[in-house]
């Protein structure tokens, strides 16, 4: 209750308040988040199971067209699944390839972020120039070359299981430079602040010094980078899975079920495409409008 | 100056180098190259023999070496999807890349230079705060579904335009062209915008931010103490000052740009090298995925290298800030 009352009071909710267009953002990222998470319970039909599938009901138009039917609000696809539910379970499989990805590319960047700016030396050379030589090529390049590798690195059988680890890894992999680069950028500030001596004359260990004193105090920029980071990590998926070469089409995604659908672009069952690309849209719209007040929200020079 | 291009071209080959190693560990250590051309029934001495005869039996460095050369001279081997010269499908698919890769650079450009001037002049006009939020909508859309949405629109629903392929070329030398006919032209325009939007609004915002920084300065209001015109301020003063940046980040997309013409290829099945890479990815097609690979960094190396001395030449506070860190 305390915590609660501290945070309605804060600045950042004041600043919520303000923006009307927030309240907005927040509101669809919560509700994207409760379908995707719920969609066992909230979806109206479960698209994978294949006893309550009907070829007869496939090319269904939403429901307030001509021939649409009241149970499949948004249309069926080409084998009678509903696209709304599809959509709910897709975006389950994209805001946890999401979400993972960001994790690893977090955790991958603050350990080399802080060893770089903490040790220095030949490390952080090394460190600040591979993150370079991987800042000059866009981080969708990188995410595609090393899918690439595992796919021809794994066996053929193997693919569809390792298929969304393998995606997750990518996504990171193209993602860790930037929160490096933040969280050097505070350790060289902080490494030299009084604490962190004092820490070091009591004679605690580097490591111990660097994840339990420093981290604590970089973490700021971090969170904030970290939630601007998963709509893009959402959007690389998307493209990935759209390129065909993401998640295995037993799991679709957002980005499969735009795929699947862009077969059907001209025969003119457009639902299938352009209800899960404008879920992908709005989702993903909602998240960096939320990221960008958080930045500012957090950012005391702004305000 | 020479210590800078020296430093930056072993950088460069640095890059490559390791580019070229991840190439070749991809040639070498995944999948076994001997019993990919091998028949299953082939005995143990015709591993050997044909071990011997790829050279996989020397040391590491040696056979790294061997792949560095071949791979200068433009040899990658054979595509195993096709079983044609890797080097020889790069060559058919690159003008496909760059004609679009060209039109679409020029697209952002033309359109995004303006736009962002307009926006940095009239800043509270209602047609600057449309563009705003129309290029915030811009970016948060992916590539993939900007082509979806125009193929929608443009091919499906008012059929005024083609939706894949190049449409008619001509070759001019070696080189095909989609420029010279109707059919090629119009089949540019929807894949063109799609790959050109995102910088197209990249532009934009760095234009007007940018026009926003330097209508501040001092010299500008001198400027209008002096009594020039509008005109004359803001295109002969302002826009000047605020190209260098537009300059570098243009060049620097322009990598970006062949990189995500991957997305626009596949979308619109445009015949570049971007849909050769990802049809490559999806069949493990190793040799083509190597090739494209050392290209790319090739290319990205080459763009770099070319922005970093321009950079250098065009900005001269670039010179002094680093001849006093270097201590000259």
């Amino acid at each position: 209750m305390g915590a609660l009352r501290r945070f309605l009071d804060s600045d950042v909710f004041w600043s919520l308040r303000r923006s009307p267009l927030t309240i907005v953002a927040a509101a669809t990222t919560v509700a994207c988040i409760v379908a995707a998470v719920f969609a066992g319970w909230l979806a109206p039909h479960n698209p994978f199971d294949l006893k309550t599938l009907n070829l007869l009901d496939a090319f269904t138009p939403p429901a307030w067209t001509e021939r649409g039917n009241p149970a499949y609000l948004l249309g069926t696809d080409d084998q009678g699944r509903d696209v709304l539910s599809a959509i709910m379970y897709g975006s389950r499989v994209s805001l946890m390839v999401g979400f993972f990805a960001v994790m690893l590319a977090m955790t991958l960047g603050i350990a080399l972020g802080l060893l770089s700016g903490y040790v220095g030396g030949k490390v952080d050379a090394f460190i600040m120039r591979v993150a370079d030589v991987q800042l000059s090529f866009p981080a969708i390049l990188i995410a595609l070359l090393i899918d690439g590798v595992a796919r021809a690195a794994l066996p053929r059988e193997a693919h569809d299981t390792a298929a969304l680890y393998v995606l997750v890894l990518a996504i990171a992999a193209s993602g860790w430079v930037q929160y490096a680069r933040t969280v050097r950028g505070s350790t060289l500030v902080e490494r030299n602040k009084e604490y962190v001596q004092a820490a070091r004359v009591i004679g605690r260990h580097p490591v111990a010094i660097m994840f339990s004193h420093v981290l604590p105090n970089v973490m700021g920029p971090v969170l904030v980078l970290a939630t601007l980071h998963i709509g893009t990590a959402i959007i690389t998926e998307a493209t990935l899975s759209f390129l065909g070469v993401g998640v295995p089409p037993t799991q679709p995604s957002l980005g499969t079920l735009i795929r699947i659908g862009n077969d059907f672009l001209f025969s003119g069952e457009w639902w299938i495409t352009v209800f899960p690309g404008a879920w992908l849209v709005i989702m993903v719209l909602a998240m960096n409008l939320l990221g960008d007040w958080l930045r500012d929200a957090l950012n005391p020079k702004l305000r | 100056m020479i210590a800078f291009v020296v430093r930056r071209l072993l950088q460069g080959v640095v890059v490559m180098l390791v580019v070229g190693f991840i190439a070749f560990s991809l040639f070498n250590f995944v999948g076994d190259p001997v019993s990919l051309m091998l028949p299953p029934e082939a005995t143990q001495a015709d591993r050997q023999a044909m071990r011997e005869a790829l050279g996989l039996d020397r040391p590491f460095y040696v056979q790294f070496a061997t792949f560095v050369s071949n791979a200068v001279q433009g040899n990658f081997g054979i595509s195993l999807r096709l079983g044609r010269p890797v080097s020889a499908l790069l060559a058919e698919r690159l003008p496909a890349t760059l004609e679009l890769a060209f039109v679409a650079a020029s697209l952002a450009l033309l359109v995004g230079i303006p736009l962002g001037v307009y926006t940095g002049l009239k800043r509270t006009a209602w047609l600057s705060r449309f563009f705003l939020t129309a290029s915030l909508i811009g970016v948060s859309l992916p590539t993939f579904l900007i082509g979806i949405f125009l193929i929608l629109i443009f091919a499906v629903w008012l059929g005024w335009l083609p939706s894949f392929g190049r449409g008619d070329t001509v070759m001019v030398g070696a080189w095909s062209t989609g420029f010279l006919t109707v059919s090629g032209l119009k089949a540019l325009v929807l894949p063109s915008i799609t790959l050109g939007l995102f910088q197209l609004t990249l532009i934009m915002r760095l234009v007007r931010s940018e026009m926003l920084e330097v209508l501040r300065t001092d010299y500008i209001k001198f400027a209008r103490a002096r009594g020039l015109t509008n005109r004359s301020i803001h295109f002969g003063h302002a826009l000047r000052n605020t190209l260098v940046p537009v300059i570098t980040i243009t060049g620097l997309q322009l990598g970006a740009i062949i990189a995500f013409a991957i997305i626009t290829e596949t979308v619109f099945q445009w015949p570049g090298m971007g849909l050769l890479f990802i049809q490559a990815v999806q069949f493990a097609d190793i040799p083509v995925m190597a090739a494209y690979l050392c290209l790319i960094g090739f290319i990205f190396v080459v763009i770099n290298l070319v922005v970093d001395m321009l950079y250098y030449f065009v900005d001269p506070r670039l010179r002094i800030d680093r001849a006093m860190a270097e201590g000259h």
